[in-house]
């Protein structure tokens, strides 16, 4: 009895020290949700979508308002420009100007890839802060392309999220994650996100850079680059409706 | 009786001229049986199939549920409650939760439907027993459209996402444990069943289902209210309609093909009844002279043409029956292509000629060729006796 008494302060103690090294959790995933989610932004992108013989890139523009409301326009190349996508709520349309018909996007279509990338329409429409549906914990400290970062373990704390359990490196100084593993409930490592180039703009780091891999899938993901991003802008209501779509 | 005589008597005696029609309209005669009787094959063996295989007696449906719309696939389940339950035990009914899914074959993503069964039910042929076991491992029963399309056999492991009935994401690896052959490509193409206690564990969807399928003892000891409560039913012959109506466009259009043949038959009958009234004038005013009433004589040029109808069934039966019975015991081998149009077509297809068919093809050339070789013989009636024993053109 005494021997386990002992057993039980003496890992008491070593837990608490290790908790004691790392900062709060909490105040971590806040700090990366107010870099990475802004009330509105409008950004310009290109897309690389590594195929197992070549690779192609998109070009488009998107406008966002939380994640309720976003609206992309892709503008090049010639067979894609035109192409506009806009998502409200957890509604997805699509216009294509081959057809010059608005499609939406549910069910089955759900969970195609978007324009043969690592990314399904699911993903697109899977934007919430971290801290509204997880419960985080600092397990260690790794460093990643030359970059102090915090490993952090997210779990699930509400029922209706996409990914049961994160895996996140987060950079020390910017406070942004370097790379996200996602996770099924079964522990499967279902995506799998790196993050770089990350500049400071209006005051947030940010990552310019977005590489996404399908860990169940072949091929080398999918690369997503911003070149022009403003946060907080005066974005028109009318961007934000079907008839948009076919402007 | 001495209508039938001169008829037949006539009829020989015209020689290559009958045995010509007769010929033509004997083809005729078989091709409408093969036809029909193949047709009648398929619709036969179609619905024992799709009966056997996917909708067994009826099925009792989620309100919500379309087979045809995936996009309700996410809301159409509910609870099995306690009667049905009952009904489960009984035997008469069997549970099925229907959910989407991707697979990744040779790493490539593929959406599938993802469908749980009961490795104990009996009521439909699906070999559901080899759900059973497992050691841990997902076990999965695909048909042979699904096996050759996703490039899969037995043993072989594929890797399934799918999300839980919250939403979230899941894979896991599953194990081929059977491919079936299975005629219909509604429980094959783009699915793989799984036993429905492991769907619903890993949908998070405890004791729920998509739908039920019903066996004929259900229908008996549930004709008074065939939907439970909060489910809707769908009768066998609502979920054979399609089929039904496949079948019944392709007569049509096998219809017009054979209806053809027919017509240049029947058309060589009323040439040939022109011809022989035309060139039979002074005999038809002699009958006449010799007090045979005008209605006599036309029954027996009616009669003649007719029999051209009788001698062609009877050909078509000497020829007919050795053909159309080795069809019924060997089949007529399908192209494998038609495996890919959606519909339950076996690989052979073993015509039913039944007694209805039979009857109804007979009454069909007797019937045509009666009217043919009637039209004609209308003139008889208007026919002076002394100017057609003349010889003067009617």
């Amino acid at each position: 009895m005494k021997y386990i008494k002992f057993l039980l302060i003496f890992l008491l103690a070593i837990n608490s020290e290790t908790y004691a090294k790392y900062p709060d959790a909490a105040g971590i995933i806040k700090k990366i949700d107010e870099n990475m989610f802004s009330t509105n932004r409008v950004f310009e992108s290109v897309m690389t979508i590594n195929g197992k013989r070549s690779s192609r890139s998109i070009v488009s523009r998107t406008y966002s308002v939380g994640d309720e409301k976003s609206f992309t326009e892709y503008l090049s190349p010639a067979s894609e420009k035109g192409t506009k996508m806009l998502k409200l709520d957890n509604q997805l349309w699509i216009y294509s100007p081959g057809t010059d018909r608005i499609i939406q996007i549910s069910g089955h279509l759900l969970r195609q890839s978007v324009m043969g990338s690592d990314l399904s329409y699911e993903d697109m429409m899977e934007e919430r802060k971290l801290t509204d549906i997880y419960d985080a914990k600092v397990i260690g400290e790794e460093e990643i392309s030359n970059r102090k970062c915090w490993v952090m373990e997210l779990t699930a704390k509400v029922e209706d999220v996409a990914y049961f359990s994160q895996k996140l490196w987060v950079d020390q100084e910017s406070y942004v994650p370097i790379r996200e593993d996602l996770f099924g409930k079964s522990g499967k490592l279902l995506k799998r996100a790196t993050l770089e180039n990350i500049k400071k703009i209006q005051g947030r780091w940010f990552p310019m850079k977005f590489t996404y891999k399908d860990m169940l899938k072949e091929g080398n993901g999918t690369v997503f680059e911003m070149t022009d991003v403003k946060f907080d802008q005066k974005i028109p209501a009318y961007i934000f409706s079907k008839a948009s779509l076919k402007k | 009786m001495l209508e039938i005589k001169l008829a037949f008597k006539n009829l020989l005696g015209a020689g290559l001229r009958t045995w010509l029609n007769v010929i033509v309209l004997s083809i005729a005669f078989v091709i409408i049986l093969f036809y029909n009787g193949m047709l009648d094959g398929w619709n036969e063996q179609a619905r024992r199939d799709t009966c056997e295989w996917e909708i067994g007696s009826g099925e009792i449906r989620h309100p919500l549920f379309d087979p045809y719309d995936p996009y309700c696939y996410q809301d159409a389940h509910k609870a099995i409650d306690a009667d049905l339950q009952k009904l489960i035990n009984a035997g008469e009914i069997t549970p099925i939760l229907v959910t989407q899914a991707s697979i990744y074959p040779q790493g490539r993503m593929q959406n599938i439907v993802l469908k749980g069964i009961s490795p104990d039910q009996k009521l439909l042929k699906l070999p559901s027993d080899k759900l059973n076991g497992g050691d841990g491992d997902i076990k999965a029963i695909i048909g042979h459209r699904m096996a050759n399309a996703s490039n899969l056999k037995i043993g072989d492991r594929l890797m399934v996402r799918w999300r839980d009935v919250q939403g979230a994401f899941d894979a896991k690896e599953i194990v081929i444990a059977d491919i079936f052959r299975s005629n219909v490509p509604a429980i094959d193409a783009a699915q793989i069943w799984v036993s429905i206690d492991v769907l619903q564990e890993i949908c998070v969807m405890p004791n729920e289902a998509t739908y039920f399928v019903v066996n004929d003892e259900y229908l008996k000891t549930h004709r008074e209210a065939l939907a439970p409560n909060g489910w809707k039913f769908a009768s066998k012959e609502l979920l054979l309609k399609d089929l039904n109506d496949v079948i019944k466009s392709k007569k049509a259009s096998s219809g017009i093909m054979y209806g053809l043949l027919l017509a240049i038959a029947l058309l060589a009958i009323f040439d040939t009844q022109v011809l022989s009234i035309f060139r039979r004038q002074k005999e038809i005013g002699t009958y006449i002279a010799l007090g045979m009433t005008r209605f006599k004589v036309v029954r027996i040029f009616t009669f003649e043409g007719t029999a051209h109808s009788i001698l062609a069934i009877l050909l078509g039966s000497i020829y007919g029956t050795p053909v159309l019975s080795y069809f019924v015991r060997a089949g007529i081998p399908m192209p494998s292509s038609v495996d890919q149009t959606g519909l339950a077509i076996s690989a052979s297809i073993y015509p039913v000629f039944s007694l209805g068919l039979i009857v109804s093809s007979i009454l069909l050339v007797v019937i045509s060729a009666m009217i043919v070789s009637y039209i004609p013989t209308r003139k008889i009636t208007k026919l002076n006796p002394t100017d057609a024993i003349k010889g003067k053109i009617l």
